[in-house]
C-alpha cells in the first residue's frame, strides 16, 4: 500500500506556490483580503466559491493578469510579481477557451511553442503527443468553429498543457458543457493530470466538480478563505455554517451549549425536548450559541420513537423529494424548524410506508453531526 | 414556408424598378450608337472609346483614384486606431465625448462638413487642391472606418489577447498575431467603404478642391450642366461597375467576418 498523497500535511514539504498575505483592491473594493495559501507540486487544487468571492481575481493574479495590491506570490520560493504573464511558467485555460479563430487546432496548440522558439521538429512532436493525449488527432486541421464544445475544451487544455507549465490554471473549465459530458470530462481531466503530474489549480463555483476532481479545496467567501481541506474533510468536518451549507445538503440547528464533558457537549436546541448530544473535540464555552450541522444521510426517519438512539425528535413530514436512488424527507419539528433526512431506496421507497403529513421521528447518533461555533 | 403572393411579388418588382430602372436605362444608353442620348440608334461601344481618348476625363479619373486610394488607406488606419481606443481602453477621461465626436460627421450634412473644411483651409492659408480633397476625405472616411472596425472589436473576445500573452506574447505581439488577423475582414470592409465613399463624393470635394484638382464626380456634374452626352453615360456605367464591385467585396468581407465572430 502506498502512502496517501498529502504534501500539505508534511511539514518538510516546500510548496510550489506560496500566496503570502495577498490583498487586491479595485478602487475601494477589496476583492481579495490578506489571503495566504500554499499549493504543492502535483496537487489538483480547487478554488471554490460563489460568484464575486474573489476566486477569479486570485487566479488572474497567479496568471499575471493582475498584480497584488499587497503581499506576494512565490513560485519555488521566488517572487512572481515582476514576471509578466508571457514569462511565467504558468499557463491558463480560459473560461471562454479563447481559441484563436483564424488558426487550425494544430496551430492553436503550437502557438505557445512557436513563441518560445522551440525547434520545429520538436514542436511537431509535442503537438502530436498532446493531441493524442486529448484525443484530437483527427481534428488537427479543423478551425475552432468546426468543433463541438467538448472538442474546443480539449483544444484549450492541450494548448495550455503543451508548454509544460509548472502550474496550469483552469477557469471554470467545464462550465460550458452539458452535465453528462461534464462528468466524463472531469474524469478525463483527472487522468490527464495524473499522467502528466502537472499541478492544476481549478476555479469553479460548482461544488460537485470541485469535490470530484481535486485533492484539496479552498472555499472562498467575500475575498477570504473560509476553509482549506480535502473534499472529505470539507464535507464531514466543516468549520463554519457557510462551508457546511455551501458543500452539499445540510440541516443546521441553532442552540445554546448546556453542558460539556470528556466526549462531547450537549446543546439545548428546543424547549420541551431533551438536549442534543454531540461528540466534539473542541469543547465550546458553556452558555454560548452554537450550531449543529447534520448531513441528511446521517439522520434516520422512523414512524415510531426509535429505541436507543442518542438523539430523537418528533415531527411531521413536510415534503418528500424522490431522487431515484435516494429519498430526502423534510421533517418539520414542533417549533417549525425543518430537519432533512435521507434514506436509501435499495428496497424501494414505498416499503418504508411514510408519506406526507405523517407523524414521524428523526434520530441520529451523537457522532453524526458537527458542532459549529461560527 | 412562405407562400407566393402576387401582392408581395408586385411590390418587390415595383421597389426594385424604382431603385434600378434609372440605372439600367443609363447603362443601356451608354451602348447607344446615336449621339442623341434619348434616341436609340443601335448597339455600339464607341462612346467608351471616346471616353478613353478624352484627356480631361482621364485626368479627373486619375485624381479621383489617387484621392480615394490615399484617403481610404489613411482613414482606415486612423479609424482602426480610434476604434481600438474606444473599445479597449476602458473608461478614460472624455471617452463619451470622444466617441460622440467620432460619430458626429456621420450625421452632419455634407454641405456643412465641406464648408467648415473650406473655412479651415482658408484660415490656415492652405492652397486648395488634391491635398485638401484628400484630407477632407480622410476626415469623413475615418468615421465610417471606425464604426465598422469597432463593431467587430466589440464582438471580439478580449480573453484571446490574454491567451496570447499567457502563451508567450508581449501585448504588441498579441495584437499583431491574434487581434489583427481576426479583425482583418472588418478592416478590409472599412477600407472598401472609405474608398467607395471617396470615389462617390461630390459635395465635399467641390468645397475643398482648387484649380487643377477636379475629381470625376465634379467633372461629370459640370459636364451635365452643359447637356448629357453618351460619353457621360459610358463613364457613369464604369463608375457604377467599380462601386458595385467595392460594395460586393465589402459585404463578402463582412460575411467572412460574421462567420468568424461565432465563438
Amino acid at each position: 500500500m502506498t502512502a496517501p498523497f498529502a504534501p500539505w500535511a508534511d511539514p518538510a514539504a516546500s510548496p510550489l506556490i506560496e500566496i503570502r498575505d495577498v490583498t487586491k483592491r479595485f478602487g475601494a473594493f477589496e476583492a481579495v483580503k490578506s489571503l495566504s495559501l500554499n499549493i504543492y507540486e502535483r496537487e489538483f487544487f480547487a478554488i471554490l466559491g460563489p460568484s464575486g468571492c474573489g476566486k477569479t481575481t486570485l487566479m488572474r493574479m497567479l496568471a499575471g493578469f493582475e498584480t497584488p495590491s499587497e503581499g506576494a506570490i512565490l513560485l519555488d520560493g521566488e517572487d512572481l510579481s515582476p514576471v509578466p504573464p508571457a514569462k511565467r511558467p504558468v499557463n491558463m485555460m480560459f473560461q471562454s477557451y479563447a481559441l484563436f479563430p483564424h488558426l487550425t487546432v494544430e496551430k492553436n496548440i503550437a502557438f505557445g511553442l512557436k513563441r518560445e522558439g522551440t525547434p520545429s521538429g520538436e514542436i511537431a512532436e509535442r503537438v502530436t503527443d498532446i493531441m493524442r493525449l486529448v484525443q484530437l488527432t483527427d481534428f488537427a486541421r479543423r478551425k475552432p468553429d468546426q468543433l463541438s464544445g467538448g472538442q474546443r475544451q480539449r483544444v484549450a487544455l492541450a494548448r495550455a498543457l503543451v508548454k509544460r507549465p509548472r502550474l496550469l490554471l483552469l477557469d471554470e473549465p467545464l462550465g460550458a458543457l452539458d452535465k453528462k459530458l461534464r462528468q466524463e470530462t472531469q474524469f478525463e481531466l483527472m487522468n490527464i493530470q495524473e499522467t502528466l503530474g502537472t499541478t492544476f489549480v481549478i476555479v469553479t463555483h460548482d461544488q460537485e466538480e470541485a469535490m470530484t476532481v481535486s485533492s484539496r479545496i479552498a472555499v472562498m467567501r467575500a475575498g477570504e478563505l473560509a476553509q482549506v481541506a480535502t473534499p472529505a474533510d470539507l464535507y464531514e468536518r466543516p468549520e463554519s455554517r457557510f462551508v457546511a451549507d455551501f458543500i452539499g445538503e445540510v440541516t443546521i440547528l441553532e442552540g445554546r451549549v448546556s453542558g460539556a464533558d470528556a466526549v462531547g457537549a450537549t446543546l439545548s436546541a428546543m424547549e420541551g425536548a431533551p438536549d442534543l448530544r454531540v461528540a466534539t473535540d473542541t469543547l465550546p464555552p458553556l452558555g454560548e450559541t452554537a450550531w449543529l450541522a447534520l448531513r441528511p444521510e446521517t439522520v434516520t426517519i422512523t414512524p415510531d420513537r426509535p429505541e436507543g438512539a442518542d438523539n430523537a425528535l418528533p415531527g411531521t413530514v413536510l415534503d418528500i423529494a424522490y431522487l431515484g436512488n435516494l429519498s430526502t424527507y423534510h421533517v418539520a419539528l414542533a417549533d417549525g424548524r425543518v430537519v432533512k433526512a435521507q434514506e436509501s431506496n435499495r428496497f424501494g421507497a414505498n416499503r418504508r410506508g411514510i408519506t406526507w403529513e405523517d407523524a414521524v421521528w428523526v434520530s441520529w447518533e451523537e457522532d453524526a453531526g458537527v458542532l459549529l461555533q461560527a | 414556408m412562405r407562400r407566393f403572393s402576387w401582392f408581395n411579388a408586385t411590390s418587390l418588382a415595383l421597389g426594385l424598378a424604382f431603385l434600378y430602372l434609372p440605372i439600367l436605362i443609363l447603362v443601356v444608353y451608354s451602348f447607344n450608337e446615336s449621339r442623341l442620348v434619348t434616341v436609340w440608334g443601335g448597339f455600339s461601344t464607341k462612346w467608351y472609346g471616346e471616353l478613353f481618348r478624352n484627356e480631361q476625363f482621364l485626368e479627373a479619373a486619375w485624381v479621383t483614384l489617387r484621392v480615394a486610394l490615399v484617403s481610404a488607406t489613411v482613414a482606415t488606419v486612423l479609424g482602426t486606431l480610434a476604434a481600438y481606443a474606444l473599445v479597449r481602453a476602458g473608461r478614460f477621461r472624455g471617452r463619451t465625448l470622444f466617441s460622440g465626436m467620432i460619430y458626429a460627421p456621420l450625421v452632419m450634412p455634407e454641405v456643412i462638413t465641406g464648408l467648415s473644411l473650406l473655412l479651415l483651409f482658408i484660415s490656415i492659408g492652405m492652397d486648395r487642391g488634391i491635398v485638401t480633397i484628400t484630407l477632407a476625405h480622410i476626415t469623413f472616411g475615418m468615421c465610417f472606418a471606425s464604426v465598422v472596425v469597432s463593431s467587430r472589436l466589440v464582438a471580439f473576445d478580449a480573453s484571446l489577447e490574454e491567451a496570447a500573452c499567457d502563451l508567450g506574447c508581449t501585448p504588441v505581439q498579441a495584437f499583431f498575431s491574434v487581434t489583427l488577423p481576426v479583425i482583418t475582414p472588418a478592416i478590409v470592409a472599412a477600407w472598401l467603404l472609405a474608398f467607395t465613399l471617396s470615389l462617390d463624393d461630390l459635395v465635399i470635394a467641390s468645397f475643398t478642391s482648387g484649380p487643377g484638382a477636379t475629381t470625376l464626380p465634379m467633372k461629370i456634374y459640370s459636364q451635365v450642366r452643359l447637356g448629357v452626352t453618351p460619353e457621360i453615360n459610358a463613364l457613369s456605367t464604369l463608375l457604377i461597375g467599380v462601386v458595385a464591385l467595392g460594395v460586393v467585396a465589402a459585404s463578402l468581407a463582412g460575411k467572412r467576418m460574421e462567420g468568424r465572430a461565432d465563438p
